[in-house]
């Protein structure tokens, strides 16, 4: 079970505006928890420990770069929930044990929600909203902490 | 039913998850730093074949500081100990160098960046993945796929006029929208298909992520057998699909126009007629998406013997076109007209080095992205083609290249 209040964003938000190009450089993780989102809102970074994201659509278009998810994770977000997702980042965040799910919901900041990813479902602001799992592969890295983890147990 | 193409490739039909050997991966710079920490820290051996692993430098490179001249030397230095394929500093954009002659028709690519959609111009399953992802496949040489639904896009006609692939790319991502082809792949068909050189394909499947697309594919034609010949390959065609796809588009080439997309959305392509007159502070010419010998041909045929208007930088996509249009006097006749020529990799486009925008500084770019502050923070991207670039840098605004010859 994962509970966090929400932060709400908008649509089509990408992983330039989650972590700008310029603080990729470094071996430093907690640099891109500092300035994550600092180009769409640079007061985000600092309410989001303990936090669910709930964006709008296309959430993480844009590159590949891993640092993306990583950064909310580093900030403190404990989930993401998006209508849609772009492709390499879903992958991206399971393999970097950042739990995301897609859903459409309605909520507004501070919300409290309630995440049960084995059931699939959501609730918040006293309602309850269903999506469809992740596949046992995804959940088995989740539960593993990651995809390096996840491995590390094989090896 | 028969399959798409994708689903051949993959073997599977859409929606299924299937595991895959990977035929070629490959990683840049930034993406390998990364990808090398990842790997150590699975604390596994490689099981994949050095050989078929590329690490390509191209992002920041030369290095811009100590810190990353000290990442790279790292990365170097595992690479040639591994025995992996190497490409160091000059030797171009990554996603180029594996365009020639490094991915055959039928093979699984995949690249640690979002642009290795790419590849699929020769018939190959192409599609990037993070880090993490890449150093599983360092480690076991195969990963899992859900196979995608494709939306297949049938081409007529010819482009005509000033039109060139760039624009059909920019009009393919305004149709569709940067979400519209989520989690699908974009199969190509059609006689209009057969029309498109091999560089046409490159710049057009480059795209294909713009969409949200997983991959983005042509079929292996006679276009791809003379292409790829030129490597030394001899390639079987591939029998394009003839199948029901998850969703139909049909375009005519002959309605193509030179479009250019202003900030922030890759979506929002308008015909360069809208934009005319905007003044622009700097014009891009590279990228993986158009920093081909073509490319740079078209851009020297437009600005030969006359002088550019505002800075204007050049960035061959690769070594060997850098070599290719050095033999061909194309350096020489850019250079004439004022433009800065900068080593083959990707230059300013992700707003690091050769070429950062000041706030407010607007640009005219051949690459495939104006999202906000990618190329410096406050300043402004337009993408377009090489041929609207030239014109608009003669000009030193927006300008239409069918009206300025
Ligand atoms: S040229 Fe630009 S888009 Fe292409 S790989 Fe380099 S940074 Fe990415």
């Amino acid at each position: 079970m994962i509970t966090g209040q929400a932060i709400c964003l908008g649509p089509d938000i990408d992983t330039d505006l989650v972590i700008a190009g310029r603080y990729l450089r470094t071996k430093d993780r907690s640099v891109w928890g500092t300035h994550v989102f600092e180009d769409l809102d640079p007061s985000l970074a600092g309410r989001l420990s303990g936090a669910v994201i709930v964006a709008g659509r296309n959430f993480g278009c844009g590159s590949s770069r891993e640092q993306a998810p990583v950064a909310l994770r580093e900030a403190g977000v404990v989930g993401v929930i998006s209508p849609l997702f772009a492709r390499i980042f879903f992958r991206n965040a399971i393999n970097v044990g950042l739990p995301v799910l897609e859903a459409d919901l309605t909520c507004r900041d501070g919300d409290q929600i309630a995440i049960n990813l084995y059931e699939g479902v959501i609730e918040v602001a006293g309602a309850r909203y269903s999506f469809t799992p992740l596949s046992p592969r995804m959940r088995d890295i989740l539960d593993a902490g990651g995809l390096v983890p996840y491995w590390r147990g094989k090896a | 039913m028969s399959l798409t193409l994708t689903e051949r490739i993959l073997g599977g039909s859409a929606g299924e998850y299937v595991d895959r050997r990977v035929d070629r991966a490959y990683v840049h710079d930034g993406t390998g730093v990364l990808t090398l920490e990842a790997f150590r820290s699975m604390g596994v051996q490689a099981g994949m074949n050095p050989e078929q692993i590329s690490v390509l430098f191209d992002h920041i490179c030369p290095a811009n500081t100590g810190l990353t001249a000290d990442l790279q030397r790292e990365l170097r230095q595992y690479t040639r100990s591994a025995g992996m394929q190497f490409s160091d500093c000059g030797g171009g954009i990554c996603h180029q160098i594996m365009s020639e002659g490094r991915i055959l028709p039928g093979e699984v690519v995949v690249g640690a960046d979002s642009h290795s959609c790419t590849g699929g111009a020769f018939g190959a399953f192409a599609t990037g993945v993070g880090a993490t992802d890449m150093a599983a496949i360092w480690a076991s040489g195969e990963t899992w796929f859900r196979v995608p639904e494709t939306i297949g896009i049938t081409l007529e006609g010819r482009l005509s006029g000033a039109a060139e692939a760039k624009d059909l790319a920019l009009s393919v991502v305004s149709r569709l929208g940067m979400e519209g082809a989520t989690y699908c792949a974009l199969e190509y068909r059609g006689e209009g298909a057969a029309t498109l050189s091999m560089e046409d394909r490159l710049c057009i499947c480059n795209m294909g992520v713009e969409t949200g697309a997983k991959n983005a594919i042509f079929s292996a034609d006679l276009v791809c057998r003379e292409y790829l010949g030129s490597y030394g390959h001899s390639i079987d065609l591939q029998i394009p699909s003839d199948c029901s796809y998850h969703r139909e588009v049909t375009i005519d080439l002959d309605e193509i126009v030179p479009l250019v997309a202003p900030p922030h959305r890759v979506d929002s392509g308008k015909p360069v007629g809208d934009l005319a007159g905007t003044e622009v502070d700097q014009v891009l010419l590279g990228t993986c998406t158009n920093g081909r010998y073509s490319d740079l041909k078209r851009f020297a045929d437009i600005v030969r013997g006359r002088q550019v208007k505002v800075r204007t930088i050049v960035v061959p996509a690769s070594r060997d076109v850098l070599l290719q249009a050095t033999r061909d006097g194309i350096f020489t006749d850019l250079v004439a007209a004022g433009c800065t020529v900068v080593s083959p990799g990707c230059g300013p486009c992700l707003g690091m080095h050769n070429g950062v925008l000041g706030d407010s500084e607007v640009c005219l770019s051949t690459a495939n992205r104006n999202f906000k502050n990618r190329m410096g923070v406050g300043g402004l991207i337009y993408l377009a083609s090489p041929s609207t670039a030239a014109a608009t840098a003669l000009a030193g605004c927006i300008t239409d290249p069918e009206v300025q010859v």
